[in-house]
C-alpha cells in the first residue's frame, strides 16, 4: 500500500512534520505544502532528518508554494521533486491512500 | 493624546499560510500613521516574511512582501530579525529583501532597516517597550 502523506505546516513551528516522517512506511511519498514547503530547504535544523529518510521515501514539494515563499529551486535539499499542481492530482491518483497531516 | 510610545510588534509566523503576518503588517501600518515609535521583531517562522523574490501569482493570493519596502517611508525604520532564527533555518541576511529607509535629518542617506541582532540584544530591546504586541 504506497501512501501519499501531505504536510501543510511549517516543521519549524509544529511537530506535524515529525510524525509523518516517523510514520511513514518505506515506499510512501511524502509531499510538501503550503508552509510544509519550509522543510525542504537545505541547511535547517531539519535537514539531516530529510537526508536520512530520502532511501526509503519519495519527497516532492509543491512548486507554487515554494514560488510564493521566495524559495528557488536550488535552495531546495539534494532529492526533492517539484510538482505542480496537476503533479499534485497524480499523485494522489497513483497513490492508495492519501494521509493530510494536520 | 500627543505622548509617544514605544510599540513593538512581535511576527513569529510565516506568511501566507496564516493571515497573521499580514494582519500584524496592517496593525503596524496604523501605529505608524499615529506617529507612534515602532519596532518590529521576527522570531522563529516571522522571518520568512522577509524572505526575497515572493511570487505569488500560483496560489491566487496577494503578495504583500512588497509592503515591507514601504515601511520605511511611513518611519518604520527599525526591523530586528533574530540572528538564532535565521540559522535555525538556514538563512542569512542575503535571503532577505534588502529594506531602505532615507533619512531626511542626514541629506536623505540611505539607511539598512534589517537589523540581524542576537536573542540577548533582542531581550534588551523587547524589554525597553511599552506596548507589546504579538502576531
Amino acid at each position: 500500500m504506497a501512501m501519499l502523506h501531505t504536510v501543510n505546516k511549517s516543521s519549524f513551528d509544529r511537530n506535524t512534520f515529525e510524525s509523518c516522517l516517523r510514520l511513514a512506511k518505506e515506499g510512501s511519498s511524502v509531499l510538501l505544502i503550503e508552509d510544509g514547503v519550509y522543510a525542504a530547504m537545505k541547511n535547517t535544523t531539519a535537514a539531516e532528518q530529510i537526508n536520512s529518510a530520502m532511501g526509503t521515501l519519495t519527497f516532492y514539494v509543491l512548486g507554487p508554494d515554494m514560488d510564493a515563499r521566495g524559495i528557488k529551486a536550488d535552495a531546495l535539499i539534494d532529492g526533492f521533486k517539484i510538482v505542480d499542481y496537476n503533479g499534485f492530482v497524480d499523485l494522489s491518483i497513483e497513490h492508495d491512500s492519501v494521509q493530510s497531516w494536520l | 493624546m500627543s505622548t509617544i510610545k514605544k510599540f513593538f510588534y512581535v511576527n513569529r509566523k510565516a506568511p501566507y499560510g496564516t493571515v497573521y503576518a499580514l494582519e500584524s503588517l496592517e496593525v503596524v501600518l496604523i501605529g505608524a500613521a499615529f506617529e507612534q515609535d515602532v519596532t518590529l521583531a521576527f522570531i522563529d517562522d516571522g522571518v520568512y516574511q522577509l524572505m526575497k523574490n515572493q511570487s505569488t501569482a500560483g496560489i491566487g493570493m496577494k503578495n504583500f512582501s512588497p509592503t515591507y519596502k514601504a515601511l520605511g517611508d511611513y518611519d518604520v525604520t527599525k526591523l530586528y530579525v533574530e540572528k538564532e532564527s535565521l540559522e535555525a533555518r538556514g538563512l542569512t541576511i542575503d535571503d532577505l529583501m534588502d529594506l531602505k529607509w532615507e533619512d531626511e535629518d542626514d541629506d536623505w542617506a540611505e539607511n539598512d532597516s534589517i537589523r540581524v541582532v542576537t536573542s540577548a540584544e533582542l531581550a534588551d530591546i523587547m524589554s525597553e517597550q511599552d506596548v507589546v504586541l504579538s502576531f
